[in-house]
């Protein structure tokens, strides 16, 4: 893990862990290499109505509309009780249009602690509009010219395989250290509302993804997200050309997951 | 607070009807001391493959009936759970989870109204309540007299009952909210804590009001994960400073005051039930 600054291969997935102190009360931070907040927008949103996180079979649909504080509560408030209490603390941004992502790794940038960001291109979870590889290179370009240099840049893509060697080859040329390939892949509520499917259910899919991505870009780091659960499973990917895994989804079942994968790893179990 | 929420593994004692309902009585040891009248149970699926967790409000913790390291939950007629359940199962549990119902610093009088299985965390609230010499008044409602939830083990903390029910069977004819603003009225109570589905909660918030009294309701709403992380079950209120804002029904309540929530856009944009 040359450039990634994570302490260890498991790391929390954007979304799923809270602020830190929800997966704290249970000792679910213990060993784990990273923490990714949920994604921050330029201004707080509340997020979508309920229902919105919705049991789906062997996993979970979510269409939250990525409620958050924004940017100045997580920097006064959540980002330091993270450094404090030893996390490696990256920080997930979303935006729509390039002068807010820029707007919004400025303000983030320089934030005492901070590791790395991850950029939050996947379309359907985020808020980028579908596809345009123009505007994927600059947003990119543009965060990594912000940011100072012990700070690494992470971009989400998503899990589709028919679109991910390209997306990843574009943000590496754009200055991005790292791909992330979680955010589940497109799905339906049953009311008709866009969601995304998370959890074992696309664990295959989200192999697959690995293994196309590090097939062509052997050299770029991979973290994997995709409904990991056990040791057993993360050494699955790590085998496929992972980096790092995230855990998500699972987490929602027993906030002692990824601290259980982490230990489980390191003491090969 | 008696320290934050464990991760263990309950054991059902005992299953047995309480009226219509299904009454469960789960061993969870040190979870039950920790336990206070409004807090939730979250429990994992049985089935490995379902992520999402499902919350259980608690009947009652401590008091005449229960066993210490003990916790017991009513449930609906017909709840899938309660049907799954065996005595000897063992049983992945989280808790106690969320914010308890808030306790009147001075011995005041209060009114504790609750519909149906809605109504098992406010028995729990009664001891508690007399305990701290306050005066407590009853205000049960159901369907029909089989749905109303029976309250002789809380009767010693209890100054007066009062019974309602849709189909007037037992008690009077009506709803907890519908006689709500008289029985505030006739029992002087200074707080009203209610556990009923969303709309009638609404109901209760807005008579409560109107008779002078604050209010406390306990939402009975889905809550995916219970542990705060998943942002699965939005509550829109107003805050202190006035701001409208949504929180997390599991780690900003269950329990809620009445005129802080916006009752409107939770009962149109669904957030409980």
């Amino acid at each position: 893990m040359t450039t990634l600054p994570f302490a260890a291969p498991v790391v929390i997935a954007a979304g799923c862990g809270g602020t830190g102190r929800e997966l704290a009360a249970f000792d679910g931070l213990a060993g784990v290499g990273g923490f990714v907040s949920r994604s921050l927008t330029l201004t707080a949103r509340s997020g979508a109505p309920a229902p919105r996180v919705v049991a789906a079979p062997s996993g979970v649909l979510h269409a939250t509309g990525l409620p958050n504080p924004g940017p100045e509560q997580f920097l006064a408030l959540e980002l330091p009780w993270l450094v404090a209490h030893g996390v490696v603390p990256v920080a997930s941004l979303a935006a729509a249009e390039p002068d807010q992502w820029q707007e919004l790794v400025r303000l983030v940038a320089a934030a005492p602690g901070l590791r790395a960001i991850e950029l939050n291109l996947q379309a359907d979870g985020g808020l980028m509009p579908e596809g345009e590889p123009r505007l994927l290179a600059a947003v990119v370009g543009a965060a990594r010219a912000q940011l100072p240099p012990g700070v690494a840049l992470l971009v989400k893509l998503g899990h589709d395989p028919s679109r991910l060697v390209t997306r990843s080859r574009l943000v590496v040329e754009a200055g991005a250290e790292a791909v992330v390939l979680g955010g589940g892949v497109p799905a339906l509520l049953p009311d008709g509302r866009p969601a995304s499917l998370v959890g074992p259910a696309v664990r295959s899919t989200a192999l697959r993804a690995v293994a196309e991505v590090h097939a062509a870009l052997p050299d770029l780091p991979v973290v994997a997200a995709g409904g990991i659960r056990t040791a057993a499973e993360a050494r699955t990917f790590l085998a496929a050309g992972a980096a790092a895994v995230q855990i998500g989804s699972a987490l929602l079942a027993d906030p002692t997951t990824a601290a259980r994968v982490a230990a489980d790893l390191r003491d090969g179990r | 607070m008696a320290g934050g929420p464990l991760s263990t593994t309950a054991e059902v004692l005992a299953v047995r009807g309480v009226g219509a309902f299904s009454g469960v009585t789960l061993s969870v040891g040190e979870v039950a001391d920790r336990h206070r009248p409004g807090q939730f149970l979250s429990v994992a699926d049985p089935d490995p493959t379902r992520l999402l967790r499902r919350s259980v409000q608690v009947h009652r913790a401590a008091g005449p009936g229960v066993r210490p390291g003990t916790l017991e939950l009513v449930m609906d007629p017909g709840d899938v759970l309660a049907d799954r359940l065996a005595v000897g199962d063992a049983w992945p549990v989280i808790g106690p989870l969320g914010r308890p119902f808030a306790l009147p610093k001075e011995p005041v009088t209060c009114l504790l109204a609750g519909a149906g299985a809605h109504a098992a965390p406010l028995l729990g609230l009664a001891d508690r309540l007399a305990e701290r010499g306050c005066t407590v008044h009853l205000l049960l409602g159901g369907a029909d007299g089989s749905r109303v939830l029976p309250s002789h083990d809380v009767r010693r903390a209890v100054r007066s009952t009062t019974v309602v029910t849709d189909d007037g069977s037992m008690g009077r004819h009506g709803s907890i909210a519908s006689v709500l603003g008289e029985t505030v009225e006739r029992t002087g109570a200074a707080v009203v804590y209610a556990g009923a589905p969303t709309s009638t909660l609404h109901e209760v918030a807005i008579a409560a009001e109107a008779a002078g009294a604050w209010s406390q309701a306990v939402l009975d709403g889905e809550h995916p994960c219970g542990t705060g992380l998943c942002h699965g079950c939005p509550v829109p209120v107003v805050g202190e400073d006035g701001v409208g804002r949504t929180v997390r029904g599991c780690a900003e309540g269950p329990v809620f005051r009445g005129d802080r929530v916006r009752w409107h856009d939770l009962t149109e944009k669904g957030g409980g039930r």
